[in-house]
């Protein structure tokens, strides 16, 4: 970085710059002037990224949130926030006559009558759809493979914001046209509002400006909608991105790979095309998508009265977990503080919902503080090298998923021709169950591939070549791995689990271990202790086998 | 291919920077980044111009579908629906439009993503990480300035200035806070009552049915039926229509009255027709699913399941709660009416709500 200060003063008339070749660096000299770009791109224009599928997650998740600010900026130009009453009299006849608020009316003319309206109405919403859908992934990709460790906790937690913010923009976005799928949505938050203790109905008063449903929940939404969520989101993303600049890419192991480096292609030009055409490729699939798929038909829903509803209410997908503790949870309704009422029914599924969430976003710092691992890591773990990690990851997806059986019960009902109370049961019973399966059974799976990893670098891979030995013996011939495999299987580390502190310090003296600390030793011992791992080969075993004293 | 290629080929393992060596110390050394493999399109300049040539196809056809696009929209109408396998009808515009801009976006993107893995570099290239962390000569450096900055300000010296700042910082928000009270009226006892707390026993209202907009006779209502109702006078023109359809709409049933195990609930009922709040108590759906056999009905947001034969209880689901029964009787013309408020608070539950 070089310093302000030391540019030479106003008043000396020539520049020292080299002359400018063309117009091209005469513009650049001039923008650099005022902004500094080439000690900017110094460092940026040919920055090394790594190369993997997973890699490209992140983009779609990019690309998505940018095709949603596109087709959102053009839907504001004729939606109407409003819920002033109107009398339907448009293209779509079955709702002819119909009253309706301003809202939903303007939807409906950016579906029926604004030319290709209807269009960028779908890909504003599948957009919004694989967005999310894309950062749940990406933030697996990242948990699987411990890519939030040391330096990137804050990233992590950036990135977690953004998709808590997403799923509730994606909310208050179909909340907007008013029609009775929406209105049933915003008809369960008022709900949800009302079971908060004590604030509850002044919350839901000050929310909807009166009694539900009002006038104002709408226009309300509709600015935090298109634009308080999206300002911070902005912001995170550009934090986000800048981090990932900062910090340099994660990488998986490999020849020439280490702590110290990252391998890959640079930014200009490989992948200025593959990253700027991806934001084509992802454009034109969720274009494509919203020519063949219809999404919220809000037409076939008709407008939002609170005395009607349909069958199959369903939530947007990403809101469908939350669905699913709000139906599992049985009734409780309790008597507190001499007649004031508590409703467990919906407080309890509402206080699980951000702790499910909570849970994953805290995992870097609780991970870091039972290993007591302080260092910086780019190079990433394959999941398998990490069973505990892996284990409880894979829990926390048994956990979501149960959760959204349990929000779509009745499509399963319906669908599957089930009893929709044994799967509301049954769901019941998974929410504790199936986590706890998960977890052993993933990190079973894990030690199992770590074995077979082993494995494969002290014998080689199967050829699949029979050999018969002169004593009439058959054996399989075995490849031995080249050095490059052997390098990859093995180059991950096995930390040793913590140990307590001696139980008497250097003078004698007893020195009780605290519970905190007994617990981060248990449960250290439970990452990284016998059982845990499966050692990985060493160099005497490796040459003990390879020296040729026999192949069992 | 005819012609030879390998005078093109880069020195066999000249790239190789790896150290092979230690192999025999340590097996699982980092033999170093692999040599560089050429693609056909580094060695082979036809096959080269061909990854070109599909590169600028790629981008032409993207320009057709983007002229496809601009003719769709000027030429196609908007409410014209064409049957397009295997989806059936579906608008023509919206499918011509989608289909030319996803065709006109994807193949720039291919464009772009074929000519970056063939013709572009693609030599994997080393860089170096530098800690993040500052070393200790900065850190106390930067540790030193703060001091020094802390200490000319005097902000931990003059402690009544300290302490006037964090209680001034503190209160300002407060403006913000008070400016919110307008955002919605206080609760009060709004939840509290419906439309139907109108009704006295002297001047009743009438139970007018959803559909037909008339006033419901008992022998009009069958055994077995289902009716949504709502309060004579409440007209879906009215300005606060939605709100008061949000509590006063009614499910009214008729079961014959043996079948009626809950007594109280026979007593607020007139023959055997029963009329229960249709907000739900969970967190507030309409209740729409009538099992007539049963009396059971179903709550499709949630499923929390209601006998109605039994003063509404909580069979299955998430709700805490009965539905409220509305006590109805006839007038002197034989219309149903109500001649009071619900006992009790319709919909949700809430901290006030009496218990």
């Amino acid at each position: 970085m070089s310093s302000a200060s030391g540019t030479t003063g106003a008043s000396k008339p020539a520049s020292t710059r080299a002359k400018p070749a063309n117009k091209a660096e005469s513009a650049a000299d001039w923008v650099d002037g005022r902004l500094g770009i080439y000690t900017l791109a110094k460092s940026n224009l040919r920055k090394i990224f790594p190369d993997h599928w997973s890699f490209m997650l992140g983009e779609i998740c990019l690309y998505s949130f940018i095709i949603i600010i596109l087709t959102g900026v053009y839907l504001t130009l004729f939606f109407k926030p409003s819920m002033a009453e109107v009398v339907y009299h448009g293209s779509y006849l079955p709702l002819n006559g119909i009253r309706m608020s301003e809202a939903y009316a303007s939807t409906m003319d950016i579906s029926f009558e604004v030319r290709g309206g209807l269009l960028i109405r779908q890909i504003h919403h599948w957009a919004a759809l694989v967005f999310v859908a894309a950062m749940l992934v990406h933030m697996m990709r990242v948990f699987f493979t411990g890519a939030f460790r040391k330096p990137r906790e804050i990233n992590w937690v950036f990135g977690f914001l953004l998709l808590v913010l997403g799923m509730f923009d994606g909310f208050f976005g179909y909340s907007l046209p008013d029609d009775l799928l929406s209105g049933t949505g915003i008809r369960f938050m008022e709900g949800a509002i009302l079971a908060v203790p004590i604030v509850g109905t002044y919350i839901q008063m000050f929310l909807f400006g009166g009694e539900f449903p009002g006038m104002d929940i709408v226009p309300r939404f509709f600015t935090i909608h298109v634009l308080l969520i999206p300002g911070i989101m902005l912001g995170l993303l550009v934090a986000h991105l800048i981090l990932v600049f900062y910090h340099k890419h994660t990488q998986w192991a490999g020849p020439g790979k280490t702590e110290k480096n990252v391998v890959g292609m640079p930014l200009m030009p490989v992948y200025m095309a593959k990253a700027g055409g991806f934001f084509f490729l992802v454009f034109g699939i969720i274009a494509a998508m919203s020519a063949i798929a219809t999404i919220n038909p809000i037409w076939a829903y008709g407008p939002y009265r609170p005395d009607q509803v349909s069958t199959d209410a369903q939530p947007d997908w990403y809101m469908g977990f939350s669905e699913g503790l709000i139906r599992i949870m049985p009734g409780w309704e309790i008597s507190v503080w001499g007649g004031h009422t508590l409703n467990l029914g919906v407080m309890v599924p509402l206080a699980i919902f951000p702790m499910v969430l909570a849970a994953i976003a805290v995992y870097p710092f609780i991970e870091s503080w039972v290993t007591g691992d302080k260092r910086e890591h780019h190079i990433l773990d394959r999941p398998r090298n990490a069973p505990v990690r892996t284990g409880l990851g894979a829990a926390w997806i048994s956990l979501y998923l149960i959760l959204l059986v349990g929000g779509g019960n009745d499509l399963f009902a319906t669908h599957l021709h089930l009893s929709i109370n044994s799967i509301t049961y049954l769901v019941r019973v998974g929410f504790f169950v199936v986590p706890v399966l998960t977890f052993f059974v993933t990190k079973r799976w894990c030690l199992g591939l770590q074995r077979r990893d082993k494995d494969k670098v002290l014998h080689g891979r199967e050829s699949g070549i029979i050999k018969r030995l002169p004593h009439g013996e058959f054996i399989e011939v075995h490849t031995p791995l080249n050095q490059k495999d052997l390098h990859s299987l093995t180059a991950h580390e096995q930390p040793q689990p913590l140990e307590l502190p001696a139980e008497t310090d250097e003078n004698g003296v007893a020195r009780k271990a605290g519970v905190v600390t007994k617990a981060r030793v248990k449960l250290s011992e439970g990452f990284y202790g016998e059982g845990n791992q499966i050692a990985k080969p060493t160099t005497e075993e490796y040459q003990e086998i390879t020296s040729g004293h026999g192949h069992h | 291919m005819s012609h030879d290629m390998s005078e093109n080929l880069p020195e066999a393992h000249a790239a190789s920077h790896g150290t092979e060596v230690a192999a025999h110390d340590d097996p699982f050394a980092d033999p170093g980044l692999p040599a560089h493999e050429p693609r056909r399109t580094d060695i082979d300049e036809r096959a080269a111009k061909r990854a070109e040539r599909q590169v600028s196809l790629l981008f032409v056809v993207s320009m057709l579908a983007t002229i496809g696009f601009i003719a769709s929209y000027a030429s196609i109408d908007a409410d014209k629906l064409v049957y397009i396998f295997p989806l059936g009808h579906v608008s023509a515009l919206n499918f011509a439009l989608g289909m030319t801009l996803g065709v006109a976006l994807f193949c720039i993107g291919a464009g772009a993503v074929h000519w970056a893995r063939t013709l572009m570099s693609d030599h994997e290239l080393p860089a170096e990480r530098h800690a993040i962390e500052a070393d200790d000569e900065l850190r106390a450096d930067v540790i030193e300035q703060f001091k020094t900055g802390a200490a000319e300000s005097g902000f931990g010296r003059r402690k009544m200035i300290r302490n006037t700042l964090i209680g001034s910082m503190a209160l300002v928000p407060l403006s913000g806070v008070v400016l919110l009270r307008d955002l919605g009226p206080l609760p009060e006892k709004k939840l509290l009552h419906t439309g139907w707390v109108l009704a006295t026993p002297a001047k009743p209202i009438a139970l007018v049915n959803m559909n037909t907009n008339q006033p419901m006779k008992p022998e009009d209502i069958v055994q077995g039926s289902l009716t949504f109702a709502k309060p004579e006078g409440l007209e879906e023109s009215d300005e606060t229509f939605q709100q008061q359809i949000a509590k006063d709409a009614l499910m009214v049933v008729r079961i014959a009255p043996e079948d009626i195990k809950d007594a109280n609930s026979a007593q607020l009922g007139f023959e055997g027709i029963l009329a229960y709040s249709k907000i739900c108590t969970h967190v507030g759906c309409p209740i729409s699913l009538y099992e007539q056999q049963t009396h059971h009905a179903l709550c499709p947001c949630h499923q929390s399941t209601f006998d109605l034969a039994d003063g509404a209880r909580v069979i299955f689901g998430p709700a805490g709660h009965p539905l409220p029964q509305l006590k109805i009787t006839t007038d002197e013309q034989g219309f149903l009416v109500a001649t009071g408020d619900f006992a009790e608070p319709v919909g949700p539950s809430y901290w006030e709500r009496p218990r």
